[in-house]
């Protein structure tokens, strides 16, 4: 019953909301406007951190236009994405950033609503602010939060897989590095805004730019105290996530009060500067990477430590902190492993999951201090990298799955495409290429919140019409999630994607999904399509094949017909559905999908198993100029193992935009923080959040991008479709700090790579000295005892170990 | 999204009526020309003016008329300046890198040469700069740059305004009063808040730019896509063969005014642009950038570079190919 050929997915094909998007027609959270709307605007704190003694409200309550004013006491309960770090309140009465909201005014228009808000009087008592993590490890009073591991350590673990030392003390040579990725935020072209009123029934509609409906309507079911049923949350089409919009926001919760206060429609619409403060960006991390290597260019060991800057909450701290070292050991065989990462509280907006989620970070260190070791056993950086590339289906040290990998071809193609073997170390002074790899998840193994229900659902419903309709909670960002819908139930049922219509991201009617998160939709989603579109299917068939007195298996499902081999004419689709209806009644099917369970049984080891891991490999071009430092990327070219690609055109949109926002970090990008003269201010500001003065590139800063899409079809996949959306992104940082060094011979080690840290290195370089931008030292952290594993090599179960077994283990070994 | 405060609008159909209301208004009016400066500011609340003047419907602002020099009107928008035939290359070069094409489209001549001065503490929004307990240039009594100055240094951004000086231009200024007819360099004060040497209620409505002068303008800023200068170099010679008559150095992005660097203009005269004439005037050149810590990018590296961008214009001027470092620099074709 299966078809030769697939046909739809791998054609070229218009997305299917494409004309609303290019016409405008398209609505987004704030096109929406309904009759009686207020307007909602917050009041920050402009301290970074202080507490709120008092509010005084009556001058705005009774300011004409005004219709509610709302504070930390209309809020008693606290919300969070994550359930180890529930600490946000809507609106607060500790300030632990400048931009933390502490009131909320709801008035007529958003001009009294902005004007009422200076008519608050708010009281602040400040408290001493801590700006960086190394000021946090010295700095346990005062406590951003009540909660954490100790005085501003908000997380802290240490997990040993093997003997890490011994193996270290074995090896030829050991690198020991130090870098530091900045942090940077997702920076998307629509700035959230939401829309809350209460629907004909009476329940609550939150209409809302997220990433996450179904998370938002759980936190939104606890701040409200009001059941999730009476709770309805639609996610608007985003204009661009990217992580940022997965966190439950305060002016969520707080338009949604509003309305239930009030009774009537209430918008709120952030400002660009206040999207900076939402944040939930890339942690700025500082890595220390202690790596053994034997002479031929193996890699026994690795001891990673990382230290991040969280900011003032928790967001997706946790499962960030896990994510600066858990798919390290990923990429290149790496028998032993040691990860020990920190996570600090600082008076800064909070940092979260930005693309890549964590792994961009200890990424462009490893594949930097890959070039260095090529560099130091005078190895080819590509040969080095393919003698040691991680066997498909393989366990890692970590007890990560790494399942199919493509990872060879990506580099040979990127190689070969490139013309590397004749421009690595052989280009005129001043122009050089990089290299490097990386790989993502294609989803995470397990949800946010703990539960074993599935991931993601999806409803099909049919009619006599021939039209499909198909349900699911997935949200669509713009990475195009709604045609990888279409796309597969319409690949199964063998009809055009015109035919099937999308709802999604709709908490009131359609099945749960997780969110647009973690590169899991198209596999989970996918999976879960796959699953309905072939229930429905087999109803047609068994219709079908009564009328034609054939057996159901035999009939195939292409170009909108149902036919049987030995006849192509057969029935039209429409028929067909038509038939089952008058033989089932309504013709509808659910799908739905959980991950397999994963092979690490040790506390912690929930963070890093995917279903599948997606592979890229890239090599950048620059060229810098000696006097200036001025750096120029003419080309970039990279391979990504895509297991399958559903539409071309959307896979390479999805490679191309991550080679961008790449090469934006790995240039310029930084959410970067002032603090004024301490004896004069207290002030803690971000540097620049506006548009403007927030560098990153643009299309005219864009170098050309040639995009190979390595096909090796993942089992567990839909069409063995595996993620595209973050993986791309991942090389291109550590890419381009590798192609300096070629170019000009000098290392900076430190994101972003910008023209003044270039001319420092080549003056360090021309002075003799040694020829390195980046960080000078790694501040003593208190990490806790390893979890200690025994690896999948060494016999390990997967869980964590006492330390009799320990010692057998290596014994065993040795 | 950021509200503009209320004001009035007036939307005079002359000169002298514009003149009038502003004589009438006192300070507390303002003009607006294409509005891309004023308009972001008012919303930042950087400037409140409770009148707005504007000079869109003033069609004598749009005038071109060229003789010995080129006059052009102070409302014409910095594409017609790009795209007219006329207009000196170190001026076309400046207007084509100011900003996106649509501000250009929007954006005059005339705002061009006013705009305000720029820092990195002031370009931020009424609640940023609350956050900093604002600074001396708006609402504050510090300079969050240099702690002990009494003088507000933020940084003249103007691009035209290096080139058109360079090219020895001036300006009128038309008040109720009467009207004068000032070089352009003496426009410019170098304060951060008192930036212009126009009163209040006067009109800047032509700017007349004498002919006869070779002429560059190099902008340096981060991105070329649409980034604020963070050092302008504008050289205009008068050559004869290869021997320099006359010679005029502007800088911009270098103070709180764009200035003439007159010692290299002195030093140039008389001489072939040899490699080492060049290394000379550069040297000069650069003395004279001495950029604070307010604007985009690492101190350290402006101060680096300014030698380096003084050398691309006068090696264009040479006759050097230069389109390939341009390309890289500018993104686009200027
Ligand atoms: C994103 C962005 C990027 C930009 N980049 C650049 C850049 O790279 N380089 C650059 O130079 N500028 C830049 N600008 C600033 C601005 O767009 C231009 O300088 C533009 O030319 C200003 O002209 P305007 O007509 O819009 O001025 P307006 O905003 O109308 O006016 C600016 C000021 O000049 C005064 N004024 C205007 N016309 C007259 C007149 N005839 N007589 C007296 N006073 C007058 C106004 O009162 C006001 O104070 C940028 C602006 C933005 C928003
Ligand atoms: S230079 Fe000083 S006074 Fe002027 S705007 Fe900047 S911080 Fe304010």
């Amino acid at each position: 019953m299966n078809k030769k050929h697939l046909e739809v997915v791998g054609k070229p094909r218009r997305r299917v909301d494409a004309r609303a998007k290019v016409t405008g027609a398209l609505r987004f959270a704030d096109d929406l406007s309904l009759p009686r709307m207020l307007h909602c605007k917050l009041l920050r704190s402009p301290h970074p951190h202080a507490m709120v003694v008092s509010i005084d409200t009556a001058k705005a309550e009774r300011h004409p236009g005004v219709h509610l004013v709302l504070t930390k006491k209309d809020f008693p309960v606290p919300f969070g994405i994550m359930p180890v770090a529930v600490d946000e309140f809507p609106l607060t009465d500790h300030a632990r950033h400048v931009g933390d909201p502490v009131a909320a005014v709801v008035a007529m228009d958003e001009q009294t609503a902005d004007f009422a808000l200076g008519l608050l009087e708010v009281k602040y008592e400040k408290l001493k602010t801590i700006s960086d993590p190394e000021e946090a490890l010295n700095s346990p009073e005062p406590r951003i939060h009540e909660y954490g591991e100790q005085g501003n350590i908000h997380r802290n673990q240490s997990y040993e897989f093997g003997d890490v030392d011994e193996a270290l003390a074995k090896s030829d040579h050991v690198f020991e590095d130090l870098f530091f990725y900045q942090g940077n935020t997702h920076l998307p072209m629509e700035q959230q805004a939401t829309l809350a009123n209460l629907e004909g029934d009476g329940k609550l509609l939150v209409t809302s730019s997220t990433q996450n409906p179904h998370y938002l309507h759980r936190q939104l079911a606890r701040v409200l105290q009001i059941p999730e049923a009476r709770i309805r949350v639609i996610a608007t089409p985003n204009g661009g996530g990217f992580g940022g919009k997965c966190d439950p926001a305060n002016h969520e919760m707080v338009v949604a009060k509003a309305a239930l206060v009030l009774g009537r429609p209430v918008k709120i619409g952030l400002t660009r500067e206040e999207v900076f403060y939402q944040h939930r960006g890339r942690h700025p991390v500082l890595m220390k990477m202690r790596t053994g290597v034997t002479k031929d260019g193996k890699l026994p060991a690795m001891h990673l430590q990382t230290l991040l800057d969280g900011g003032g909450y928790g967001s997706h701290g946790p499962a960030s902190t896990f994510y600066t070292g858990v798919l390290t050991p990923v990429t290149y065989e790496l028998p032993r492993f040691k990860f020990e990462a920190c996570r600090t509280f600082t008076n800064k907006p909070a940092c979260g999951p930005k693309r890549g989620h964590g792994t961009p970070q200890p990424r462009f260190g490893q594949e930097v201090q890959l070039d260095k070791i090529a560099e130091k056993l005078r190895m080819d950086p590509a040969e080095l990298r393919l003698g040691m590339v991680t066997k498909a289906n393989s366990l890692t040290a970590n007890w990560l799955n790494v399942g199919s990998t493509a990872l060879v071809q990506c580099i040979n193609e990127v190689v070969a495409r490139s013309d590397w073997k004749n421009k690595f170390g052989k280009m005129k002074e001043g122009r050089g290429v990089g290299l490097a790899c990386s790989t993502y998840m294609c989803g995470a193994g397990l949800p946010i919140y703990w539960n074993k229900l599935p991931h993601s659902g999806v409803q099909l419903l049919l009619d006599r019409s021939g039209q499909v309709t198909v349900y699911c909670g997935a949200t669509e960002i713009g990475q195009g999630s709604d045609d990888v819908l279409a796309t597969i139930v319409a690949e199964v049922l063998g009809i055009d994607t015109g035919l099937v219509r999308c709802v999604t991201g709709d908490t009131g009617i359609t099945p749960v999904d997780l969110g647009s998160y973690s590169s899991r939709v198209t596999i989970m989603m996918g999976n879960a399509a796959v699953q309905a579109a072939e229930r429905v299917r087999a109803q047609l068939a068994d219709a079908v094949a009564e009328k034609l007195e054939v057996l159901p298996d035999h009939l195939i499902f292409s170009g909108g017909k149902v036919f049987h081999p030995a006849n192509a004419d057969g029935i039209s689709f429409r028929e067909a559905v038509e038939m089952a209806e008058g033989k089932f009644g309504t013709i509808g099917a659910v799908g739905s999908y959980s991950p397999p369970r994963p092979p690490g049984r040790y506390k912690g080891s929930g963070v890093g198993p995917s279903p599948a891991y997606s592979f890229s490999a890239c090599v950048v071009e620059v060229e810098v100029d000696p006097n200036t430092g001025w750096i120029e990327v003419p080309k970039i070219w990279i391979a990504h193992d895509i297991g399958r690609t559903l539409n071309p055109v959307l896979a390479r949109g999805q490679v191309i935009g991550g080679v961008y926002m790449g090469l934006s970090e790995a240039l310029m990008e930084e959410q970067a923080f002032r603090r004024l003269p301490e004896k004069l201010s207290s002030a803690l500001v971000h540097k620049m959040p506006s548009m403007l003065e927030y560098k990153s590139l643009t299309a005219l800063d864009m170098p050309d991008v040639d995009v190979a899409l390595i096909e090796d079809p993942d089992p567990n996949c839909p069409f063995g479709a595996k993620e595209v959306g973050q993986g791309p992104l991942l090389p291109v940082m550590p890419a381009l700090a590798n192609a300096i060094f070629d170019a000009v011979g000098v290392r900076v080690d430190e994101i972003p790579v910008t023209p003044d840290k270039v001319l420092r290195a080549l003056e360090l370089k021309s002075k003799g000295l040694t020829p390195r931008v980046g960080p000078d030292h790694f501040p003593s952290v208190p990490y806790p005892e390893p979890v200690y594993v025994i690896t999948p090599e060494e016999g390990g179960d997967g869980k964590e170990s006492k330390k009799e077994e320990r010692k057998r283990a290596s014994a065993a070994v040795v | 999204m950021l509200r503009l405060p209320w004001f009035d609008y007036r939307a005079p159909r002359t000169v002298a009526e514009a003149a009038k209301i502003l004589a009438g208004e006192g300070p507390q009016a303002m003009l607006i020309a294409g509005g891309t400066d004023l308009l972001p500011n008012m919303k930042r609340r950087h400037q409140t003016p409770k009148v707005l003047v504007s000079l869109r419907g003033i069609s004598s602002l749009k005038g071109i008329s060229n003789g010995s020099a080129v006059n052009f009107g102070s409302g014409l928008s910095l594409t017609e300046i790009v795209q007219h035939g006329k207009t000196p290359v170190a001026l076309r070069q400046a207007a084509a890198q100011v900003a996106t094409p649509h501000l250009r489209n929007v954006g005059t001549l005339g705002g061009n040469l006013c705009l305000d001065t720029r820092c990195t503490y002031y370009n931020q929004n009424y609640e940023w700069r609350q956050a900093i307990d604002f600074c001396l240039k708006k609402d504050g009594d510090t300079c969050w740059v240099a702690t002990a100055s009494k003088r507000c240094v933020a940084v003249s951004s103007t691009d035209t305004a290096p080139a058109l000086i360079a090219l020895g231009a001036s300006v009128v200024l038309v008040s109720s009063s009467g009207s004068r007819e000032v070089k352009l360099e003496d426009l410019y004060r170098n304060d951060g808040i008192e930036y212009l040497s126009r009163k209040p209620d006067e009109v800047l409505t032509e700017v007349k730019i004498p002919s006869g002068w070779k002429s560059t303008y190099w902008k340096l800023r981060r991105r070329g896509s649409f980034d604020f200068p963070i050092l302008g170099v504008a050289v205009a010679l008068k050559m004869q063969g290869d021997v320099i008559e006359g010679a005029r150095v502007a800088l911009g992005a270098a103070a709180s005014r764009p200035f003439l660097v007159d010692k290299a203009g002195e030093y140039l005269k008389g001489k072939k642009l040899t490699d080492d004439v060049i290394a000379e005037a550069c040297a000069m050149i650069a003395s004279r950038a001495k950029p604070m810590d307010n604007t985009d990018m690492d101190l350290y590296w402006r101060k680096e570079v300014a030698d380096d961008f003084a050398g691309y214009a006068l090696r264009e001027l040479r006759g050097d190919d230069m389109r390939e470092t341009r390309l890289r620099i500018a993104r686009y074709a200027v």
